[in-house]
């Protein structure tokens, strides 16, 4: 069980694919990983992909804000896209959906950023 | 019947997955939904990350323990750790509260164990660590289908 992460640059949008498990384990590799394409390739938007995403726990929730909080400085936007039902239920529990949009494709979340 | 485990590991992020796997096997017999699998794996890695990160502060050589048992369709479940203890509870329960924020804590985990469980108790005492009891009642299926 670990976590499998792709990363996609697309102008100053960067797309997050997760397969696997995110939990507080996984969660330091993206966070590390993601920071730091975040600063060298100027990011400003992020779509998250969590359509392989297979588990996630409240760690998942705390690296997400965490990359969310470092786009808003840049005025950036994050939207996550092909959510299951069960992450779905985490998110609404916490809030995250009242600062991060969501979209059910990866095309649909593109669209919204302008990059399709 | 009643029917009990338990498990003990080192406090290393690493057995977070294999803690959670293994309660979700155990429990697999009580033939959960996928609701409720998920539900108990969750809650699981919410204690489990817990003790390793607040009850030992990361330190490996802490021993984490669990143990389950099932009686008819109740769950209950103890998940210990000899740590630092929790010096205030009603905070640590409170939602978004992190005593970690530098480590991007979400402050979500207690929140979750509660929505997902039927009963949530916190024993700990500071200095010589916590214990968190979780008690869920499942679904019976055999009696839907009747």
């Amino acid at each position: 069980m670990s976590l499998n992460i792709e990363f996609e640059t697309k102008h100053d949008v960067l797309c997050i694919r997760l397969s696997g498990e995110l939990d507080h384990h996984t969660a330091d590799e993206l966070r590390e990983r993601a920071t730091a394409l975040i600063e060298k390739n100027e990011i400003r938007h992020i779509v998250l992909n969590l359509e392989q995403l297979t588990f996630m726990d409240s760690s998942g929730l705390g690296v997400i804000l965490g990359r969310y909080k470092q786009i808003k400085q840049v005025h950036g936007e994050m939207v996550v896209c092909a959510i299951s039902p069960a992450v779905q239920r985490l998110f609404d529990m916490s809030g995250l959906f009242k600062i991060i949009k969501m979209e059910p494709t990866e095309e649909f979340a593109l669209q919204k950023l302008g990059v399709a | 019947m009643k029917n009990e485990m338990s498990l003990q590991f080192s406090a290393l992020s690493q057995n977070e997955s294999f803690a959670r796997v293994t309660v979700a096997a155990f429990i697999a017999q009580l033939d959960p939904t996928m609701d409720e699998l998920t539900e108990i794996k969750t809650v699981v890695s919410e204690a489990v990350t817990n003790a390793i990160i607040h009850g030992y502060e990361n330190d490996p050589n802490g021993i984490v323990y669990i143990r389950v048992s099932i009686e008819d369709n109740l769950i209950d479940l103890s998940i210990k750790d000899n740590g630092i203890g929790i010096a205030n509870v009603e905070e640590a329960r409170q939602p978004l509260f992190t005593t970690k924020p530098e480590l991007e804590r979400s402050g979500m985990g207690f929140t979750i164990m509660e929505n997902f469980m039927d009963e949530v108790e916190i024993h700990t005492q500071p200095g010589s660590g916590t214990e968190v009891r979780l008690r869920k009642h499942l679904k019976s299926r055999k009696m839907l289908c009747n």
